[in-house]
């Protein structure tokens, strides 16, 4: 076993762990910590496979500004019955027997496929990622047009929400 | 490179249920949108390991990865405004009482 797999092993552990926390811990103030955990986690994996930009766009944007916006959304809401009570359904078994179902038939399905076991080959010499993705990204014959789209459902979805959570001054 | 693709996919499997069984399990509006999160960066470790995987110099994974970004942040904005507006006028966050649209 290589480093490079046991550093995989060590982080992808901390990230379903700190998923499975996220699921059950009662505190909803202390999930959204556990999601910070598990983000970080999915940033070292986007390091491991190589994805320098998206890993720093992880932290940038993931941790940065959406975990932040779910602390703040908690403590805007919290009351105090909510800490106490149940935050499960009470029928909560039946979601988890068809997440393990899922989970199954995915795994099961994962090793039909064909070059599953195969690792990655190095990457082409003289290949900037970064580059490579800038150019993706505007370049007609790629990308611009789902990134344009991404870029205006992005603006309509910021002032709909500055709309909705703005109090009435009726 | 060791590691072979299936670990990432079963990773990301493992991810995703679990986002899964948290949006369908778990009461406060919040706490599904955080499940909805988790979910959302399982799509994004497949989207990563099959541009690595597959072919590097073509950088559709990628691209995709990070309009995905863009849609959960933006997802995150309305969902949290829309919550945050339901609580001003309801004072409630769970879900099952968020019933003004059933019918």
């Amino acid at each position: 076993m290589t480093a490079e797999q046991i550093i995989f092993l060590l982080f992808a552990a901390l990230v379903l762990v700190s998923a499975l926390m996220v699921v059950i811990v009662r505190n909803l103030l202390h999930a959204a910590l556990w999601l910070v955990v598990s983000l970080f986690g999915v940033a070292v994996l986007y390091a491991i496979l190589q994805a320098n930009f998206l890993a720093v766009v992880q932290v940038v944007v993931y941790i940065g500004a959406i975990a932040i916006l779910f602390i703040f959304a908690v403590m805007l809401t919290r009351r105090e019955a909510m800490e106490k009570g149940r935050q499960t359904r009470n029928n909560w078994w039946i979601p988890a027997m068809l997440g393990l179902l899922i989970l199954t038939g995915l795994v099961v399905l994962i090793f039909n496929f064909p070059n599953v076991e195969q690792t990655a080959a190095a990457l082409p010499v003289g290949l900037d990622t970064l580059q490579a993705l800038g150019i993706a990204l505007v370049s007609p014959d790629a990308y611009v047009l789902p990134f344009e789209v991404a870029s205006v459902l992005m603006l309509a979805a910021l002032v709909g929400a500055v709309y909705v959570a703005t109090v009435d001054k009726k | 490179m060791s590691i072979p693709l299936a670990w990432y996919l079963v990773l990301a499997a493992a991810l995703f249920c679990i986002g899964l069984y948290g949006v369908l399990s778990r009461k406060n509006a919040i706490a599904i949108l955080l499940c909805i999160e988790l979910m959302l960066n399982a799509v994004n470790i497949n989207l990563v390991a099959f541009w690595r995987y597959q072919n590097p110099a073509q950088m559709a994974g990628q691209a995709f990865a990070v309009i995905v970004f863009a849609v959960a942040a933006a997802e995150v904005a309305v969902g949290l405004a829309l919550i945050i507006s339901v609580y001003r006028r309801r004072k409630t966050v769970v879900a099952d009482e968020i019933n003004l649209m059933k019918w």
